[in-house]
């Protein structure tokens, strides 16, 4: 696929935007959310390359959990770091290194896809670069058709797709998808795949958070069933 | 600086895609100041003598109108975690959709202000000053009101809440706003009021999208 040689030249080799490999970890994370404890004492670490896939029942804490790796919660305990530092220290760069896709697509109403796609692009990239980077970006997901169409008058699945081109438009190390194959279909969902795999051969890490089986190759797995505190086991903390 | 342009850009052009949102700002503003001779009655000099403090005072609420969509839509849609998350500083990015509301908004007001003056049988001697003093005091407005608009999101009927953070701290700027116009009509100098604006404006520009910032990263937590 080209735009994976693009993103490569582009990005990956180059240290102008000052994204370099390394390793993320966490220790001993707590995650509070309404007066309940969500996960506890939750470890994890991944390097250049490697794949966490997060399981678990609803509500086992899964979102939370990549919400709290992308710095949008604040851990009650523990910390994350990256190459050993801590990434509240500097939560700017921590932010440029990582691609967070949440429930919400993002999509504007009133832009055209190309618009919605190449704005989120050019915080993280220079203005020459993606006149390549976004074609290429919504290319990769087929949706090039829809160029110019405004977001209002897109399928859930279509804007699912401008989501996912968004990240694909701008590299960074780190992914953290959240249910990434919502509302895709089949085809696209490979397309996904493919997008994953070159994204790990060229050191980038992904941490997904899954129901549906998504083909990923080698990947470490982190069940947020066996961290959950059960209500029993609260009621005698009390 | 580059990233600030780039929000500005990019709210530019929604509100200008939207268009309705500053044009109803305007609006308000325009039938806000109309309703005053209707209701205390045609008498010129009544209407010249409370001219400088109708049009601040509808300013402040058609500027607030807009106010609850600063955060709100990219609030809902995910556009504002991403903006969080992305390498963009949020307290600069917060200060870009804070000129583009001014943009949108108080600058209509104040290219609108002249004409209700006309309405309101305002003496000329006013007119510079009114124009001097709603460009000094609206973008305070627009500052001070990022903060409520960030401190309701996620809130429910956060449009009556916002008024009811927001309008009171509106006041300083209201009291010096109209003075500064009183000033130069009774025949004073009105430096010594615009230099309180201004200190104003100082003091906001750097504290409010730091607030802001602050409650919108509580909002998307």
């Amino acid at each position: 696929m080209a735009i994976w040689d693009t993103l490569r030249a582009t990005h990956f080799g180059h240290d102008d935007h000052g994204v370099s490999m390394g390793k993320f970890s966490g220790t001993n994370l707590t995650c509070i959310r309404g007066e309940r404890r969500v996960f506890q004492g939750l470890d994890f670490s991944i390097e250049d390359g490697g794949v966490l896939v997060l399981t678990g029942p609803n509500g086992s804490g899964k979102s939370s959990l990549l919400r709290l790796m992308a710095g949008l919660i604040t851990p009650a305990e523990g910390t994350l770091t990256w190459n050993g530092e801590a990434t509240s220290e500097d939560p700017e760069s921590h932010g440029g290194r990582l691609h967070y896709v949440g429930h919400l697509d993002a999509v504007k109403p009133m832009l055209s896809v190309a618009e919605n796609v190449s704005f989120w692009a050019s915080l993280r990239v220079a203005d020459k670069a993606l006149k390549d980077l976004v074609p290429s970006a919504l290319d990769a997901f087929g949706i090039s058709h829809l160029a110019d169409v405004p977001g209002r008058f897109l399928s859930a699945g279509q804007k699912r797709r401008v989501n996912l081109a968004r990240i694909a438009a701008a590299p960074a190390p780190v992914w953290l998808l959240d249910e990434p194959t919502t509302a895709l279909d089949r085809a696209t969902i490979e397309g996904l795949e493919k997008l994953i795999s070159r994204h790990r051969m060229s050191g980038g890490m992904v941490v997904v958070s899954t129901h549906s089986d998504l083909n990923l190759g080698a990947a470490q797995n982190l069940d947020l069933a066996t961290c959950i505190t059960s209500p029993m086991a609260e009621q005698v903390a009390q | 600086m580059n990233g600030f342009l780039l929000i500005l850009r990019r709210d530019l052009r929604l509100a200008q895609r939207q268009g309705m949102d500053s044009i109803m700002a305007v609006m308000f503003f325009v039938i806000a100041v109309v309703l005053f001779p209707f209701g205390v009655g045609p008498e010129p000099n009544i209407l010249a003598r409370i001219a400088a403090g109708v049009i601040w005072v509808s300013a402040l609420m058609s500027s607030m109108l807009s106010l609850e969509r600063l955060f709100q839509t990219d609030f809902e849609d995910g556009s504002l975690e991403l903006l969080t998350l992305s390498p963009i500083t949020l307290e600069i990015a917060v200060l870009a959709k804070i000129v583009g509301h001014w943009l949108t908004t108080g600058l209509p007001l104040i290219i609108a202000a002249p004409l209700l003056g006309v309405l309101l049988n305002m003496p000329l001697d006013g007119f510079p000053m009114l124009i001097a003093a709603l460009a000094l005091g609206t973008p305070s407005l627009s500052l001070i009101g990022a903060v409520g608009a960030a401190l309701i999101l996620g809130s429910r009927r956060g449009g009556v809440l916002l008024s009811l953070l927001i309008l009171p701290l509106y006041i300083p700027v209201l009291i010096f706003g109209v003075s500064a116009v009183d000033a130069v009509i009774g025949g004073f100098d009105a430096k010594p009021q615009l230099l309180i604006m201004g200190g104003f404006l100082l003091a906001a520009l750097p504290l409010c999208p730091w607030a802001a910032s602050a409650a919108v990263r509580q909002a998307v937590e």
